[in-house]
């Protein structure tokens, strides 16, 4: 008994101060951590300084610190320069392409799930193998194909190939999850003789709503800042999309770089809100299902 | 019901494999026809068999972006992995200010390939540049050194912004990683009297073995493909410094207009994808991939 008790007195003593000494590497770390976040994050902050800076402020201030009279004219400049206009392209690009992805995937998932047919798992095989495909080793001919539907320089003319190249990872995701819904659920309610609609309605879509919120940010993210479609399906202004206008602007202000930072920045406006609003559910959609 | 196909769920499978044959199946195997045209997109095409094939490989071009996007991927995975793996591994820990951190190093991950050119061109500016008027205040170097206008240092620079970009993203996976070792795990390390690196290396990072395979597959597949900031940056210049494999593809058919050109650095592309991924699940077992894929 006796000894029991100092047992346990030892032990609280021995926890007490390892909680509260400061070990040398744990030091080392924080200033690595500095280190990195200085790397990491300036960047994004000399973005954000220079964009509230004058042109002469750029010119003749200290660039690494922030302007001692900030500004909003870039942004002005930037607005009044047809930015809403891209920017709402850009919005009707990403939701169009993020409502066919998921949708399409949606429903192709459950039938590979659901059905045992052989030809749809070979179908499924060959979307997994467009995983490994690049959109560079097909732009030539979508640029042809695109052209000769007469959808050059539109915006459906984007958003078609990016559908088909965000379903590949957005299905195999949707297919994972949907898989690892239980088979009694489906018995349960297929018993009761419910159609497959029904069962995608009232049981895999509410049951793979985070897979699917999930996958529907990584889809954005990826419509929004894509840039080899604008830029090969694309020309003019009546089309042009957020990434095309940040460099049509830096040629139109080759020497207002504050100008230019403005646009960026706005550029990144709903994955920046999204970052304050909700970080949890972007991080995550980022990661599209490849961290667990 | 069940398990049988009918005809409502061939309807519910079309709209997809629809859309995938004919705007990246359909594209694909056009390429390979493509790379065997004399053409340039606009008068009539003519077949010339495999003299674009030929005069691809004879005059060294495909080599050389086969050599630098080869440069690109190995300097990519050494500069992203480890510095990834240690943040992730540094946010994991469980100190309030470690999470903090966490909040700012996740902020490049907002911007666009596009928006980090642009940013990094100014920064790296020889005239007007944030980094050289940096270090002449330090009185390091003499400053006005040209960056991206440097042909032995564009496609280092190159990649290192790339890397600034991508880091971001593999400390997430890594850090996601981290989270899930069992505690206990640590704890019977610290009773066995481990210290710091015994436990990183024995614990932390066999634990991270599959986390690592993942977020390497991504950085090699991803820096096959690298070609929005290149083009912002130094548009494959100074000469054909950073014309790395896309870059190359892009420049003969959209710059040149040589279509057949063009098509046969986008087959070699494609297949340099598919066997970088061949291999890679070959090497590791595709199941692990799936593993870490499933359950978000």
């Amino acid at each position: 008994m006796a000894s029991q008790v100092i047992k346990t007195d030892a032990s609280v003593n021995l926890r007490a101060p390892r909680r509260k000494r400061l070990r040398w590497y744990n030091v080392v770390f924080t200033a690595l951590g500095v280190v990195w976040l200085i790397i990491a994050f300036y960047p994004v902050l000399y973005m954000l300084m220079t964009s509230l800076r004058s042109q002469q402020g750029y010119l003749l201030g200290i660039p690494w610190l922030p302007s001692l009279h900030p500004t909003f004219e870039n942004y002005a400049t930037v607005l009044q320069a047809g930015f809403a206009h891209y920017f709402l392209n850009s919005v009707i690009v990403s939701v169009c392409s993020v409502a066919l992805i998921v949708g399409c995937s949606l429903l192709c998932a459950y039938v590979v799930v659901r059905s045992r047919n052989r030809a749809v798992r070979v179908i499924f095989d060959v979307f997994l193998v467009g995983l490994a495909l690049p959109i560079q080793a097909a732009i030539i001919p979508i640029y042809v194909l695109i052209t000769k539907m007469g959808l050059y320089d539109t915006l459906l003319g984007m958003i078609l190939p990016s559908v088909a190249f965000g379903l590949p990872l957005t299905l195999l995701i949707l297919v994972n999850f949907v898989r690892d819904i239980p088979n009694e659920l489906y018995e349960s309610m297929g018993l009761e003789g419910a159609s497959d609609f029904r069962l995608l309605r009232h049981l895999v879509i509410p049951l793979a709503m985070p897979a699917l919120i999930s996958v529907s940010i990584y889809d954005f993210v990826q419509a929004w800042n894509n840039f080899l479609f604008p830029l090969v399906l694309t020309q003019s202004d009546s089309s042009r999309v957020m990434p095309m206008a940040i460099v049509s602007f830096q040629g139109q202000y080759t020497m207002n770089v504050p100008v230019t930072m403005a646009a960026v920045i706005l550029s990144a406006l709903p994955l920046i809100l999204a970052y304050i609003f909700g970080r949890r559910y972007l991080l995550r959609g980022m990661l599209a299902g490849f961290g667990k | 019901m069940g398990t049988k196909m009918n005809w409502q769920r061939w309807l519910m499978i079309a709209p997809a494999v629809v859309f995938f044959a004919v705007f990246a199946l359909f594209p694909m195997l056009m390429a390979v026809y493509y790379s065997g045209l004399q053409w340039n997109g606009i008068s009539s095409a003519k077949w010339v068999g495999l003299a674009n094939w030929g005069s691809v490989f004879r005059n060294g071009e495909a080599l050389h972006a086969l050599r630098l996007t080869a440069e690109v991927m190995v300097l990519s995975w050494v500069v992203q992995t480890p510095i990834s793996l240690l943040v992730g591994v540094f946010l994991a820990g469980r100190q309030r200010h470690r999470a903090v951190f966490g909040v700012f190093y996740f902020v490049p991950l907002l911007f666009s390939s596009v928006a980090i050119g642009v940013t990094w061109s100014y920064i790296l500016n020889p005239n007007f540049g944030l980094l050289d008027a940096l270090l002449k205040s330090l009185h390091i170097g003499n400053g006005n050194q040209n960056w991206l206008g440097n042909t032995h240092l564009a496609l280092l620079v190159v990649t290192l912004i790339i890397a600034w970009q991508f880091i971001p993203f593999h400390s997430l996976l890594y850090q996601g990683g981290a989270k899930q070792i069992p505690d206990s795990l640590y704890e019977a390390a610290t009773i066995d009297g481990a210290n710091v690196w015994n436990t990183f290396f024995s614990i932390t990072l066999p634990q991270l073995k599959y986390t690592l395979i993942t977020s390497s597959v991504l950085v090699l597949t991803g820096s096959l493909t690298y070609f929005d900031l290149i083009y912002v940056l130094t548009d494959g210049g100074p000469g054909d410094a950073t014309t790395v494999l896309a870059m190359d593809m892009y420049k003969q058919a959209f710059v040149n207009q040589n279509i057949g050109l063009g098509s046969v650095l986008a087959v070699i592309l494609a297949v340099a994808g598919v066997i970088l991924s061949i291999l890679t699940l070959r090497f590791t077992g595709f199941n692990r991939m799936e593993s870490q894929l499933e359950g978000m």
